[in-house]
């Protein structure tokens, strides 16, 4: 099982959602967040007082899938929140040990 | 059958005073709302519990003893209901002054209009000081303020009492008709006082000459307090003119609301362009700011100006504040909501535009009177302050000030649900 966390831009959020549920996804873990990666912050006035917006407004998508569906999740996050502009964002993959779903005791891949 | 139309010249403006009055009450939701939206979130609660607990302060302070300061009379109010000879000696009042003389009306309205006047001075000071004072140590001086600096100052204008028995202002070719001076300069100068001691807020101001710029959490609240102000100023100016029953009171009531509603929009624009012009971007604080500045400006003669003068006088008050906003950044005095600019710089402001459109009072007479009320809040609130900051000390620590008022001083935060 992996957790795949994309950080993407906050109005790309509806497309990336629509192409998960089309390949199969069913859970998602959405949070508002900030950051930048090489795409660097600008100064602005505050009533005449410089201040400097170096993080920008992103979103953060968590999903909890199982092995197979690896690549399609991928591919579909890619497509949805790319722009070809700088600050699409990134996408990290990680193993998950044990994913349990609270409400009947299931684990492991019937969890996810 | 005369008797019966000076009942109703009295009914009609003791409502008009009541009416006034609450509306001026509301500014208090203004100020609110205005300060909660320019601070951070980290700081709301103790923004908010500063301003209700300052308004009521007041209205008990001066009931106890800050309107018998500032208009002689008993302490407590004691009285002010009237006795059994009530309507015989207001009617006995209404022949003296006639039909188109003097207002007449309930000395219980007049302590209500007077009252949430002085809730108005006070408010003025908790902009300035937010995000890093004690709260406690603020109402402490609320205290002082509302009981005896603003009163005794009061009591030279408005009560046309000599100054320490020196000299009289109204002499002097003094007037301010509802406060640019009295009320909104004095509330500035106690403020600017205990800035100077209280220092800038952490991070404000660094050694090399930057200026941060810390944006407030809340526009649409201090939009919203804004607006409700320039509503509640309707009351302030309105009610001021003192009478409405007869047909150039009301009149005048009417150019007022008119003019005071015109100077707000002169500024608010004028603000608005001036800021466009200095920083590149439509800020929006800077517009609200105008507007109240347009107001502040109007507020010591909104009757005698034409409509357009009016609207100038504004519009000068917006790029005043402006200018006023930055110069005060540069000398290093932290007002994260532009109280000291608003309120004193064009609480001077208005007090010298008086003279342009009143026969009746001189520069010299502004000058004095603005002078006299500067030098008096400012030394009194400094000792009070002085031995605040001495007692139980101003400002809350870096900690807690990194942390949030909110937390030190209230245990609470406005948001606690939200996460970001």
């Amino acid at each position: 099982m992996k957790l795949v966390t994309a950080i993407i831009k906050p109005f790309k959020l509806d497309d990336a959602r629509e192409a998960l549920s089309e390949i199969g996804v069913q859970g998602i873990t959405v949070t508002e967040v900030k950051g930048f990666g090489r795409q660097k912050g600008h100064t602005e006035l505050y009533r005449g007082a410089e201040y400097v917006v170096d993080f920008l407004p992103k979103v953060k998508i968590e999903v909890a899938i199982a092995d197979d569906l690896l690549d399609q999740t991928l591919e579909a996050i890619t497509k949805a929140a790319n722009t070809g502009k700088i600050g699409d964002g990134k996408i990290f993959v990680t193993d998950l040990l044990q994913v349990i779903r609270i409400r009947t005791g299931e684990t492991g891949e019937a969890a996810v | 059958m005369e008797e019966q139309i000076f009942q109703l010249q009295y009914a009609m403006d003791t409502f008009y005073f009541l009416v006034c009055g609450a509306l001026v009450m509301w500014m208090a939701a203004g100020f609110a709302m205005l300060e909660a939206g320019l601070v951070r979130s980290k700081n709301t609660t103790e923004i908010l519990t500063k301003n209700v607990a300052l308004f009521s302060v007041a209205c008990i302070m001066y009931l106890i003893c800050g309107y018998a300061v500032m208009y002689g009379g008993p302490v407590l109010l004691s009285g002010i209901e009237g006795g059994d000879s009530l309507v015989a000696d207001a009617l006995a009042s209404k022949v003296e002054e006639g039909f188109d003389g003097g207002s007449v009306y309930s000395g219980a309205s007049d302590f209500f209009f007077q009252v949430v006047f002085v809730a108005t001075a006070m408010s003025i000071v908790s902009g300035a000081v937010a995000e890093r004072m004690k709260l406690w140590a603020f109402l402490a001086f609320a205290v002082v303020m509302t009981g005896f600096i603003y009163p005794l100052e009061g009591s030279w204008t408005w009560g046309g009492n000599a100054v320490f028995g020196l000299y009289t202002l109204g002499d002097m070719g003094f007037s301010d008709f509802a406060g640019s001076g009295i009320v909104h300069l004095a509330g500035a100068t106690a403020a600017l006082s205990g800035v100077i001691l209280l220092g800038p807020r952490f991070g404000k101001y660094s050694a090399d000459g930057s200026i941060k710029g810390i944006p407030g959490a809340n526009l649409p609240l201090a939009t919203l307090g804004t607006f409700i102000l320039w509503l509640g100023w309707f009351g302030f100016n309105g009610g001021s003119v003192l009478k409405l029953s007869d047909v150039a009171s009301a009149n005048s009531v009417a150019m007022v609301f008119l003019n005071t509603n015109a100077a707000a929009a002169g500024g608010l624009v004028a603000a608005l362009l001036v800021a466009r012009f200095m920083f590149g971007k439509a800020d929006l604080t800077m517009a609200l700011n105008g507007a109240l500045a347009g107001l502040v400006a109007i507020t010591a003669e909104p009757s005698t100006p034409t409509a357009l003068q009016a609207t100038l006088f504004g519009a000068l008050g917006g790029v005043l504040v402006v200018l006023s906003i930055v110069g005060l950044d540069k000398l290093k005095i932290d007002d994260p909501v532009g109280a000291i600019s608003v309120h004193g710089s064009c609480g001077i402001l208005g007090l010298l535009l008086v003279p342009i459109t009143n026969d009746a009072s001189t520069f010299v007479g502004q000058i004095v009177g603005g002078l006299t009320i500067f030098v008096w809040v400012f030394v009194a609130s400094f000792i009070v302050w002085m031995a605040l900051k001495a007692i139980i000390g101003l400002r809350v620590s870096e900690e807690e000030e990194a942390e949030g008022v909110d937390v030190s001083e209230c245990g609470l935060e406005a948001y606690p649900e939200f996460t970001k």
